[in-house]
């Protein structure tokens, strides 16, 4: 075999440059912070976060120029697909790296961290994410998921002298490496049934008859396991309470919302793609998930006493809520086209109004240095401003109308009730039930800040910075646009990936 | 060619590195064990992509194998942190954060 593939002539892929330009924008961007690093180190640290701003917006503009092209391309025959599901995914990786840059300014350059290569390596994981978006192949995934989390184990642990950064870090980074490696072992075997990497041919050969049931169930497990430990849904969420506490708080917003949709991202095209065939193994895998996630998420939540730590149980809560769609896709086209397009909405509304609340946090932990919940008593008396906004986007995160997270909260309810299957009426009741516990201590966080008197009297105001605010505006206006005009987002999230084949 | 001792090796060698993840205490012992579980996905793809007689597998084997390089280089940073830190490596000594 060896010797055939030496006698081959090396043929070029054809390779469309309008189609990996946001790639290679950022790509270069990435590049040029750690040559400015490297030519003018220390001098270079005030310009490093507006660098990185500024690349995040720059990859945007080739992901604008596709979208008005509209037309879906395919590279590398099919390890690389732009379409629509991609382009969208691509906006909320981006959009979610630039507010993460806002978040970290003055946070980075207050704390005496590295900045230079801090910025090098969020530009790299969201790099990795924006990959993610159009990887449709074992090897692309797995690549993509790599480069987006190596940067990020490095970035929890970022705070070197600090037992508990480095603690969260090397959890972090341990409970990822175990994830990706019992992944790749599922998709061995799942190459191994089907002779491909490609995902579309993993599907074809999945559902063909006569493919090993047992060695195909397990591998779909595997790789829905390791993806679970990704998205932090229950019994792998272990690891995001620790991580999200110890990590520097930019970086646990950035975990919270963009690494959580690419794992997102990567499961729906392996679902949908890979493995749509074989429903009657993922489904009721995906169904205990959501519920699990949901119920040991808000139960857990309501005793906490650091709002991190709290977010952190809240988003294990939400994976809940953004994996229930799936397990009803499972049934026939329309179903399944619907159940992606209620997990894309819930992904981009979770970024906006999640972004936002730690924009809160980052903001009035500046005060007193902690997150701990006695922090927020009495914010009202001293941040009036921050406090409006953080009910806004907690009840957001609750779901209560007009704010986005309302309409999220709505699409995944139609569609479990839709499915016309006994099982995603029962899912529904679970996440009804939970709806509610989770507005009881999202309330209660609300009414400490509105109610309680601050800590030890004390009502200097908040110092706020312009890039903290412009990314409140940012996630605010956001999230209550898609909340008052859900139209707005629904154009956008109206994708497929069952139509295409892959 | 006979594929299943090569997956039973891959199956065997799968499970040494999961229990020893879960069970071992060392920072380093534990970034063997997931070493060992990497090179179990090697073998599976290399023996399967010779049993179909396509590349795929071996190519996908050369990606994991450079990847986990990176892998363990950022692993082995992270422990060396953690000793300079605390001055020991036993994972179970790690729990400051907890709630």
């Amino acid at each position: 075999m060896a010797h055939d593939l030496l006698t081959l002539a090396f043929q070029r892929p054809a390779i469309d440059w309008h189609g990996i330009a946001p790639e290679l924008v950022l790509l270069s961007m990435g590049a040029l912070i750690t040559l400015v690093d490297i030519l003018f180190l220390e001098k270079a640290r005030p310009y490093t976060a507006g660098l990185a701003g500024l690349g995040l917006l720059a990859t945007a503009v080739p992901l604008l120029t596709l979208a008005v092209d509209g037309a879906d391309r395919v590279m590398f025959s099919g390890a690389y697909v732009i379409d629509d599901f991609s382009l969208i995914m691509k906006a909320v990786f981006l959009l979610a790296g630039y507010v993460v840059v806002l978040l970290s300014t003055n946070y980075v350059a207050e704390g005496d961290y590295w900045e230079n290569e801090y910025y090098g390596l969020l530009l790299a994981s969201v790099m990795g994410m924006v990959m993610m978006a159009s990887a449709r192949d074992l090897v692309s995934i797995f690549v993509a998921l790599e480069l987006l989390s190596i940067p990020a184990y490095l970035l929890v642990a970022w705070r070197k002298r600090d037992l508990h950064s480095t603690e969260a870090g090397l959890k972090y980074y341990l409970m990822g490496v175990f994830a990706s490696a019992v992944m790749l072992y599922g998709m061995s075997l799942l190459y191994g049934v089907t002779g491909s990497t490609l995902l579309s041919e993993v599907g074809a050969g999945v559902a063909a008859a006569g493919t090993s049931t047992a060695v195909v169930t397990m591998g779909i497990v595997f790789v829905v396991v390791g993806f679970a430990f990704k998205v932090s849904a229950v019994p792998f969420h272990t690891w995001a309470p620790d991580v999200y506490e110890g990590a520097p708080t930019p970086i646990t917003a950035f975990l919270s919302v963009a690494s959580k949709a690419a794992g997102f991202v990567a499961l729906l095209a392996l679902v949908f793609v890979g493995f749509y065939s074989r429903s009657e193994v993922w489904e009721p895998l995906i169904w205990v998930l959501a519920a699990l996630s949901m119920t040991v998420g808000n139960l857990i939540a309501l005793r906490q006493t650091n709002v991190v730590r709290l977010m952190a149980y809240s988003g294990v809560a939400q994976t809940g809520f953004m994996i229930a769609p799936l397990a009803v896709a499972g049934h026939g086209l329309a179903n399944g086209d619907q159940a992606l397009s209620a997990t894309v909405t819930y992904l981009v509304i979770y970024t906006a109004m999640n972004l936002g609340a730690f924009a809160v946090i980052i903001s009035l932990a500046r005060r007193t240095g902690s997150a701990d919940v006695t922090s927020f008593a009495g914010a009202f008396h001293f941040a009036p401003g921050l406090t409006i906004a953080m009910t806004v986007f907690l009840f957001s995160l609750a779901g209560i109308p007009p704010l986005g997270g309302w309409f999220a909260k709505f699409e995944v309810f139609r569609v479990l009730a839709t499915a016309g299957e006994p099982w995603g009426y029962v899912l529904a009741a679970v996440g009804a039930v939970n709806s509610v516990i989770a507005l009881y201590y999202y309330a209660a966080l609300a009414r400490r800040m509105w109610a309680d008197d601050p800590l030890h009297g004390d009502r200097n105001p908040v110092p706020m910075t312009p890039s903290l605010a412009s990314a409140l505006v940012l996630c605010g206006v956001v999230t209550l646009a898609f909340g008052v005009a859900p139209q707005l987002v629904a154009r956008f999230t109206d994708v497929s990936l069952l139509a295409l084949g892959g | 060619m006979l594929l299943n001792q090569f997956l039973l090796l891959s199956a065997v060698l799968f499970a040494i590195g999961v229990y020893g993840v879960l069970a071992r205490r060392n920072g380093v012992l534990v970034l063997m064990s997931i070493e060992l579980i990497l090179n179990a996905v090697n073998l599976n793809l290399v023996a399967f992509g010779a049993f179909r007689e396509t590349v795929g597998g071996e190519v996908f084997a050369l990606f994991v194998i450079a990847v986990a390089a990176a892998e363990v280089g950022v692993g082995l940073a992270m422990v060396l942190l953690l000793y300079r830190n605390r001055r020991s490596i036993d994972l179970t000594q790690i729990d400051q954060l907890r709630g």
